[in-house]
């Protein structure tokens, strides 16, 4: 649980301080590892049930940077989606136990 | 099927208060479908009441009126068990009446 | 543009960390199932956040809340906008299906006046059967295909159902069978289970903010919220189903829905209806 979030943190910062696209232009096979990195995740949060919609368009819109050859672009969209991904699953997680703060008794 | 118009018409002393609601799309001819693709306007362009022979309530409508549109008015000089004949015409050409007994 | 990205992934953090945060410090002791006083708890929680509704007002959601929306919307019942559906409804259901048979022989009492007995457990099959799940399986029981669960027919029979039902105090029945006590806790998770980007539960908007605006909306209380459908909404222009009000709750707060009568969707139904035993039936309903 405290890996994920951690994992999380790190990839905000990461983009919240411009530092995900590195200096050099990506190419396909950074798109790759990225969407495949960002596409297990959303696989895992959607076997959670707890899948959110903004992951789902954010991958598609990866994919269609990436179908289009810009490939900047598309990683930043998967890092993203991955990023949100991990953050639904957090919240799968800790909802297993969380909900019951919010009943009524 | 059963009618595209429901009408309740009720007097009171000399007034009579009709409401009526009617079924129809009301498509403006502006918003798209499922699959992309502009909806051809529908809508009805002409709602007529009608009593003892005397028009008491016209309307001309275009797209901006809703879907499945409600009106309500009044009127005088009409009194219990009198006819109350609505219909309407939309722009396809397809029309719709009713005759209800004021109450 | 990539302030705005930013900005979303912060607000999503933050609000795992809200939920960290309140992970914590309660250590909940009771895990057994006790519907009875869920029930009693859930039902005096709303009586008494709003001592002045008269409890069988509860059913009729927001109009419970708001005297000036209740004033629109009597006057809007004088002439329903769940009329034509309705009356499509009542044609559907005594329409015999190809094999000559009705809905009526596939529902005890011929199907009138049962609306408040759904959802049920059924011991045979170990899960909750909802009235919609009952209808379409009562079509492809008699060689028909079974209709949309979110809107038009099934809304239109479902009214009809609901329509001969008004009035009866909801009756759902919770077996001494462990499935069904399991059905009710698991529709009680979902209920409370935060989820989506915006980070809601069910209760978010309809335990905490019951009779709040969401935008130019009022929240209605979750007590009783089912004993009104299917409903006539304005915002839908047409009407909407059980279903229909579960799938479309979950992707407003950025979820992604499961599909209609999942085991979780009739779970939760399971459990919304049993905490509304007792208040009246008032569907099918119009909201703005």
């Amino acid at each position: 649980m405290n890996r994920s979030l951690a994992v999380t943190m790190f990839l905000a910062l990461l983009l919240a301080l411009g530092l995900a696209p590195a200096a050099r232009a990506a190419n396909e096979a950074d798109y790759k590892t990225a969407y495949s990195a960002a596409e297990a995740a959303a696989k895992e949060a959607a076997s959670l049930r707890h899948q959110w919609t903004v992951t789902v368009s954010t991958l598609a819109a990866a994919k269609k940077a990436a179908d289009g050859g810009d490939f900047d672009r598309a990683v930043a969209a998967a890092r993203e989606a991955e990023a949100l991904a991990k953050a639904s699953i957090f919240q799968a997680i800790s909802e297993k136990e969380a909900w019951k703060a919010m009943e009524i008794r | 099927m059963a009618s595209s118009i429901r009408v309740r018409a009720t007097a009171n002393g000399d007034t009579t208060e009709v409401q009526a609601l009617i079924q129809h799309p009301m498509d403006t001819g502006f918003v798209k479908d499922a699959k992309g693709e502009l909806i051809p306007a529908h809508y009805i362009q002409q709602l007529k009441f009608e009593c003892n022979g005397k028009d008491v309530f016209v309307a001309d409508w275009g797209t901006a009126v809703s879907k499945d549109p409600y009106v309500k008015f009044s009127f005088k000089g009409a009194k219990k068990g009198d006819d109350l004949k609505v219909s309407w015409t939309d722009n396809k050409g397809a029309s719709d009446t009713i005759t209800a007994k004021i109450s | 543009m990539k302030a705005a990205r930013t900005s979303i992934l912060l607000g999503s953090l933050s609000a795992a960390l809200v939920a960290l945060a309140l992970t914590s410090p309660r250590v909940v002791a009771a895990d057994k199932v006790d519907p009875v006083a869920d029930a009693k708890a859930f039902q005096n929680f709303f009586f008494q956040k709003f001592p002045t509704v008269k409890h069988e007002d509860f059913v009729n959601g927001p109009y419970s809340m708001n005297e000036d929306m209740k004033r629109q919307w009597q006057e809007k019942e004088e002439f329903p906008p769940y009329e034509f559906a309705l009356d499509a409804g009542k044609e559907m259901f005594v329409t015999p299906f190809k094999n000559g048979k009705t809905y009526a022989d596939c529902f005890p009492n011929g199907g009138i006046g049962i609306r408040q007995n759904y959802p049920y457990f059924d011991e045979k099959e170990g899960k909750v059967v909802t009235l919609e799940l009952a209808l379409n399986r009562c079509r492809e029981a008699n060689g028909e295909a079974p209709y949309s669960y979110v809107k038009d027919e099934m809304a239109s029979l479902t009214a009809y159902m609901a329509f001969t039902s008004r009035g009866k105090p909801m009756d759902i029945k919770i077996p001494d069978d462990p499935r069904a006590l399991a059905a009710f806790e698991n529709g009680k998770r979902y209920f409370y289970t935060r989820r989506g980007q915006m980070n809601f539960s069910c209760a978010s908007c309809h335990v905490q903010s019951p009779g709040e605006r969401i935008r130019a909306e009022i929240l209605a209380p979750a007590l009783g919220i089912l004993n009104a459908m299917p409903i006539y909404r304005s915002e839908w222009s047409g009407m909407g189903t059980t279903s229909r009000r579960f799938v479309t709750c979950n992707s407003q707060t950025r979820a992604v829905p499961l599909e209609p009568q999942a085991d979780e969707y009739r779970d939760v139904e399971y459990f919304l209806s049993y905490v509304a035993n007792g208040l009246p039936i008032s569907g099918p309903g119009a909201r703005p």
